[in-house]
């Protein structure tokens, strides 16, 4: 079903936090910002709760080091016990030192790499998907604020464009999406 | 909006818009290649191809083409592999450790920093690799299951540690590159018209779009691999060093090891990113994004780093003597007074006397002359791996086996010719990538830059701030 879409543009990320603000103070529900860097503090106005990568960033890093344990202790302790200089590992804590610097190094390259990917997936960017900001200059110095008619059946569109025109935009596009 | 005390030199000169840092940005990537970029390529590709001739030779031949000898056993190569691993140090320190400290002049430099880092360590790596002679069977350094009964790679090894910190500094650190680069090449592309060059960025942008969330997301990995790069940077020369800390070797067998080296590495690296930087941006007409106050405070960095070092070469010298070991001692009178002393001497004047000059103002802001230190510094840490490798090496401890090293062509030919393949990368980074991050720049442009700070009429000041996982934009950071 087509829905109906309005973009509207700013030049200044202030002014789009000011008029985000604005609009949602009356009712109004934000669906999207466009910008071309981090508008710090827009999150909380339109209602973007913060990221749970961290955590996940924590679950591949302990992933990492139980990893590292387990296969230096497989390696190293049971499968080929190395005896140097009549000095047997014996088990994995009287050599746990030794394996202190490789644990870490697998630590963190599990941690980075798989905090990495995750955010890739969730962003939905992956080489060769399409870009889907509404304008190109949305990179570059423009922001943008998306409304969606369907999540603010109660205004009319009039309604929606008087409001949007008092929060000093520099222009107004309205789309219909699949 | 955090407010910089209006007495600190704004980081962006000029009367920048957003658009504008765009347009400074992309006009190398756009416009056609000067002619100079041809030459140097050219001069870079013939020097690096030199060098993969020299590999190549190695390859087919084996080790015996380089000066090595029964004594010294571990020369050029293992010092190419350090010096080179030191300089791949600075990148990710000044993207990850000055990301922790909030330091904002770091964005202007980040990106090209962290470039030059992981060109450095591919040629590091190419060191121990070639090294091996059957560069065909590299894949054994990893603990894979083989034929051999299952015969492990040895963990107990400094040599294996340094394999898996090699290759984990190096994916990390393009890893995080890449994903501070993801939202440039979008811009590049929504800029691009030729089908090409739209089509490639297009590609490299994974269609990035700015969406609110995904900037909320971008902070926060940003933030957090910051935070598992930064110990990862001192490990990594941490476990280099222990390739030589933990051995038996009067010269070598030193506790300093560890900080000394990760000192040095940041000490060669700031310095080869001032070389670099000094002239990337006048060639790219970036002097309103690098300038002056960056200068001085990598060349800050240099002084204090290159200060450590002096102090841990003095220490090592004190405890030769403290040790009361003969041969400790031996090691260090050798290597001052030794055959090898020009080396020592070279050493001591490029990394302990040439920072000391930063303490003067007017020189640590000089362009010229942190050119020429950029340069000293590099030439200095070079020796100071040579001097710790060979001379602790050439007078072992039986007098009749004691020789000199003597590199061979090939020696010279490989070493040349990584520092060929280096300036090839970097110069094809420079030309394709966007060498300042520049959608960072821009959040520092109301906050540091020139045109904002001196008109404080301009009313953006009075917005409302919560601390919502940010990373730049904290009013309580008050150390710019």
């Amino acid at each position: 079903m087509a829905e109906k879409v309005i973009y509207a543009m700013y030049d200044d990320d202030d002014v789009l936090k000011d008029g985000a603000k604005l609009l949602v103070a009356k009712g109004v529900k934000v669906s999207e910002v466009f910008s071309p860097f981090p508008i710090h503090g827009i999150d909380p106005i339109i209602g973007v709760k913060q990221t749970r990568l961290g955590i996940v960033a924590f679950l591949f890093a302990i992933t990492g080091t139980l990893l590292a344990t387990y296969g230096m202790r497989f390696f190293m302790i049971t499968d080929w016990p190395m005896n140097i200089g009549g000095k047997p590992n014996g088990t994995y804590l009287d050599n746990m030192l030794a394996f202190v610097p490789i644990t870490f190094e697998f630590t963190v390259l599990c941690a980075a790499h798989g905090m990495a990917i995750t955010y890739l997936l969730r962003n939905k960017i992956l080489p060769g998907m399409p870009a889907q900001n509404p304008d190109p200059r949305t990179t570059d110095d423009k922001f943008v604020i998306e409304l969606r008619q369907s999540e603010n059946s109660q205004f009319s569109e009039d309604e929606l464009l008087s409001m949007l025109k008092q929060t000093g935009i520099i222009e107004i596009d309205q789309k219909e999406i699949n | 909006m955090h407010k910089e005390a209006a007495i600190r030199e704004p980081l962006i000169l000029g009367h920048k818009s957003y658009h504008d840092v765009t347009e400074d940005v992309c006009k190398s990537i756009e416009d056609n290649a000067p002619r100079m970029w041809y030459i140097l390529f050219g001069i870079a590709l013939i020097i690096g191809l030199y060098g993969v001739g020299c590999i190549a030779y190695l390859l087919g031949t084996g080790i015996g083409v380089w000066g090595l000898n029964k004594t010294v056993g571990w020369a050029w190569d293992i010092t190419n592999f350090v010096w080179w691993v030191g300089i791949g140090h600075a990148g990710t320190l000044i993207s990850a450790v000055l990301l922790l400290f909030r330091q904002k002049w770091r964005m202007a430099i980040n990106r090209s920093a962290e470039a030059m880092t992981i060109f450095a360590v591919f040629m590091a790596g190419t060191f121990p690799l070639i090294h091996m002679g059957r560069l065909w069977v590299g894949y054994w350094t990893m603990p894979l299951p083989n034929q051999f009964g299952s015969l492990w790679v040895n963990f107990n090894s400094p040599l294996l540690w340094d394999v898996f910190a090699i290759s984990t500094y190096l994916s990390v650190s393009l890893v995080f590159w890449y994903i501070g680069l993801i939202p440039d090449f979008a811009t590049i592309r929504d800029r691009a018209k030729r089908p090409i060059p739209k089509r490639m960025y297009s590609m490299l942008a994974f269609g990035w779009s700015g969406r609110a969330k995904n900037w909320n997301r971008f902070e926060l990995v940003s933030l957090v691999l910051a935070g598992v790069a930064t110990p990862l940077v001192f490990s990594v020369h941490s476990i280099v060093s222990f390739d030589f800390a933990t051995s038996v070797i009067p010269g070598w067998h030193t506790t300093i090891f560890p900080p000394y080296f990760v000192a040095g590495a940041v000490f060669s690296g700031f310095a080869m990113v001032q070389t670099l930087m000094l002239v990337m941006r006048k060639a790219m007409g970036l002097e309103a994004y690098i300038h002056v106050r960056h200068v001085e405070y990598m060349n800050i960095v240099i002084m204090v780093t290159g200060s450590i070092v002096g102090v841990a070469y003095l220490t090592e010298l004190f405890v030769s003597w403290y040790s009361g070991v003969e041969y400790e001692q031996y090691a260090f009178i050798n290597r001052a007074t030794g055959p090898y002393w020009w080396a020592y001497w070279s050493m001591m004047t490029c990394n302990v006397i040439s920072p000391q000059l930063m303490w003067i103002r007017s020189l640590r802001r000089s362009l010229v002359f942190t050119f020429i230190i950029s340069i000293v510094v590099n030439i200095g840490m070079w020796f100071e791996r040579y001097v710790i490798i060979v001379t602790s090496l050439h007078r072992d401890y039986l007098p009749s086996s004691w020789t000199m090293h003597f590199p061979s062509h090939i020696d010279l030919g490989v070493y040349v010719g990584t520092i060929g393949l280096f300036f090839v990368f970097f110069l094809l980074f420079a030309r394709f990538f966007p060498v300042l991050a520049l959608n960072e720049v821009k959040t520092i442009l109301k906050s540091s830059g020139e045109s904002y700070k001196n008109a404080p009429s301009h009313g953006h000041d009075n917005h409302g701030h919560s601390d919502h996982g940010h990373i730049e934009d904290n009013t309580n950071s008050n150390n710019q």
